[in-house]
């Protein structure tokens, strides 16, 4: 196993961060439309487990994607571009925020209906075996999606046939307004894994370091042939839903407490700076860690700050200044996918 | 007459519908206590407790079977899927049960069920969220579906869903439901099925459904300014469609145009000009035009969304054509 090191995964969880907070304000300000499902809260789970990620890995996710598009290395730019609906966004325009789709970087999209990403990882799982390649899938769900039939039938399939799925439940306790005592009679998601004789385990996903130690693991396990391999990231979103969300179902406690999860010393500098998102959150905790293991100081915090600041500023700007897609480019794209050869047939070539 | 907003139209229907009704319940995703992605369950939960509202998991082929098994013991689920989209993946329970059942125990089981669901182009939710597909539901013989484009109609139509035997499936549309309008809670309402004049006029037909009625109607607001008089068709039901009304429109005005928000391929608009056609031929001066959305999956970006379905602005340049389009009929 290598070593990590603390202050990439905190740089890329203060880039998650910042990259949504970014998307917010755009959103607040109109220039982003339709759903925006946004990410706070839980930027230690794709942290931890995409820092383990092989370019030769292929990640599938859900609408709440940004992040995991991010770290996957998609450029900020290209990905606030899509959520502009922008040409130079990283599906051209056509997808928007729920639909982030990268074939470059095997980043095999973002999925709007809950409960697609465990066939995607499937099939991908299947070709990756098929090829006898050492490659893993990684595959992103959420608390509430594992009530689709999809689920069941994608776990039973997978671990029939030991295909080099990791998958990655990110357990955030709601499904919209729906809280998961409510939605599901095993609340335990990995026990639910373990039916289909798939190696599962519960994590806190607060905590970076657990995270990452997990899924480097498990993806070890699958790499040595093992099969696939299940991990549940207890976690939990600041926000609403998406952004149309007010999240009123939620008592203020609870929220509270996740923010608060294991007392913390403040740190100086306003990290945050959206309301929803106090003080106290898993980023705020791994940042405390690190100064305090001395992988850190206030100087280089805030150099490192600075420069992801910088980061989102450039990307935002570019994006926003962007074209639009047009329309006949677009017909062409699709046409191009539509080709209608007549393969056998006497026109065929 | 009271004005209310789409959305609490639906919301009074269901209400009125559990209180006299107690086989009446409702399930689906965050109908409970969240009250429903657009309001239409609010504060049904509190009223009624939660065997009559209740919050499903996201499992919609089987809450959609629940309510299929449900029905079969004589209970009246109504069912809200959270987007049309999402009923793709209870397509089973729709089309191989409910459909089926009624039919294939040689009419000993009925079938009251009643599944609700928010449709159409809204904006910008991507090409997942962004479908109309009754025609996929239309070509299944067993079902019924209604398309309320008014406050009025979703609350009667609503509440005479219910009341069926027969599944029928109700199509809102995601863009209406801070609508408002008036709504006649004591009048004697239309047929489930009639479809209406809702703005006459002699020099064509325009036959629309579900938002294409608002489109349509403040096109035709648009033409009377240049005197073109066209005649706006709701259809209101889709399966059945009441051609009747139709028929005599078209035997007045001799020209149609059919408006719809779906793909033009193989969409609603599709069967409604055939059978126009079959039907009244030899009154038409003109062949039968189709103003529809482009056969594109959505796309994300604002500009190409509004350039893929019709607009007021497309539906006058349509009708002009067909107005103005010259030579002997075909
Ligand atoms: C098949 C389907 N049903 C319903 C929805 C509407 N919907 C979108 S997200 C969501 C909740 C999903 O919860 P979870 O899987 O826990 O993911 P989270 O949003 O918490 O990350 C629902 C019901 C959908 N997108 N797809
Ligand atoms: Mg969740």
């Amino acid at each position: 196993m290598h070593s990590v090191d603390p202050v990439f995964l905190l740089r890329q969880m203060l880039r998650a961060r910042a990259l949504e907070e970014t998307a917010a304000q755009e959103y607040a300000a109109g220039r982003i439309a339709g759903f925006l499902h946004l990410y706070p809260g839980e930027e230690a789970v794709a942290a931890g487990v995409l820092s383990c990620a092989e370019p030769g890995d292929y990640i599938v996710s859900t609408y709440r994607e940004h992040v995991h598009a991010l770290l996957r290395g998609i450029p900020a730019a290209a990905i606030f571009a899509e959520l502009l609906g922008k040409k130079t966004g990283v599906s051209g325009g056509m997808g928007g925020s729920m639909h982030l789709f990268d074939a470059e970087r095997r980043f095999l999209g973002g999925y709007a209906i809950v409960g697609e990403t465990f066939p995607i990882a499937l099939g991908a799982g299947y070709a990756v075996a098929y090829r006898q390649l050492p490659e893993a899938v990684i595959c992103f769900f959420g608390d509430g999606a594992v009530n689709q039939g999809t689920f069941h039938e994608s776990l039973n399939m997978a671990a029939l046939w030991r295909l080099p799925i990791l998958f990655v439940c990110e357990n955030n306790h709601y499904q919209i307004g729906t809280e998961i005592h409510r939605h599901s009679a095993v609340v335990e998601v990995y026990r639910r894994a373990c039916a289909y004789n798939i190696p599962a385990e519960r994590i806190n996903g607060m905590d970076v370091l657990a995270v990452q130690q997990a899924s480097e693991q498990a993806l070890a396990r699958i790499r040595a042939g093992d099969g696939p391999q299940f991990l549940e990231l207890e976690t939990y979103r600041y926000r609403g839903h998406s952004m149309a969300d007010p999240g009123a179902y939620r008592p203020a406690s609870e929220v509270q407490a996740y923010q608060r999860q294991d007392p913390i010393k403040e740190l100086e500098g306003e990290l945050s700076t959206q309301a929803n998102c106090p003080a106290g959150d898993c980023v705020r905790q791994f940042q405390e860690q690190c100064c305090a293991a001395g992988h850190l100081n206030s100087e280089r915090l805030q150099r490192l700050q600075d420069e992801i600041a910088e980061e989102m500023r450039i990307a935002l700007a570019e994006a926003q200044a962007a074209a639009a897609p047009n329309l006949t480019k677009v017909q062409e794209v699709f046409q191009k996918n539509h080709r209608f050869e007549d393969f056998f047939g006497r026109g065929a070539a | 007459m009271t004005e209310m907003l789409y959305w609490q139209a639906l919301n009074r229907a269901l209400d009125e519908e559990m209180a006299q009704d107690e086989k009446v319940f409702l399930l689906g995703e965050d109908v409970g206590l969240y009250g429903g992605t657009y309001r239409v369950s609010e504060g049904l939960l509190a009223k009624y407790g939660e065997w009559r509202v209740r919050d499903t998991p996201i499992s919609e082929n089987s809450f959609t079977g629940l309510g299929v098994g449900a029905a079969m013991l004589g209970l009246r689920p109504v069912v809200e899927i959270m987007t049309i989209n999402f009923a793709l993946l209870a397509l089973d329970a729709l089309i191989n049960m409910a459909a089926k059942i009624p039919f294939m125990s040689g009419g000993q089981f009925s079938m009251g069920l009643t599944v609700r669901m928010p449709s159409g182009v809204a904006k910008q939710l991507g090409a997942q969220h962004s479908q109309r597909l009754e025609h996929t539901l239309m070509n299944v013989p067993g079902l019924r579906i209604l398309v309320p484009a008014t406050p009025q109609d979703a609350y009667w139509q609503l509440r005479q869903a219910i009341r069926s035997d027969d599944p029928i499936i109700v199509l809102e549309h995601e863009l209406l439901y801070f609508h408002k309008g008036e709504v006649a809670t004591n009048a004697t309402p239309l047929p489930i099925h009639a479809a209406v004049v809702r703005r006459p006029g002699r020099d064509l037909t325009c036959i629309a459904y579900s938002r294409m009625v608002e489109v349509a109607l403040a096109a035709a607001e648009e033409l009377a300014r240049e005197g073109i008089e066209m005649e706006v068709i709701d259809l209101r039901s889709l399966s059945p469609i009441d051609w009747e009304p139709c028929i005599q429109s078209v035997g007045r005005t001799h020209r149609a145009l059919v408006l719809e928000e779906d793909c033009r391929f193989a969409g609603a608009g599709a069967e409604i000009v055939a059978t126009l056609q079959e039907r009244c031929f030899y009154f038409l001066d003109r062949p039968i035009q189709r103003t529809a959305g482009l056969d594109l999956p959505t796309p994300f970006a604002a500009e190409l969304e509004a350039a893929t379905i019709p607009n007021v602005e497309r539906t006058c340049r349509s009708a002009r054509d067909l107005v103005k389009m010259s030579g002997a009929p075909l």
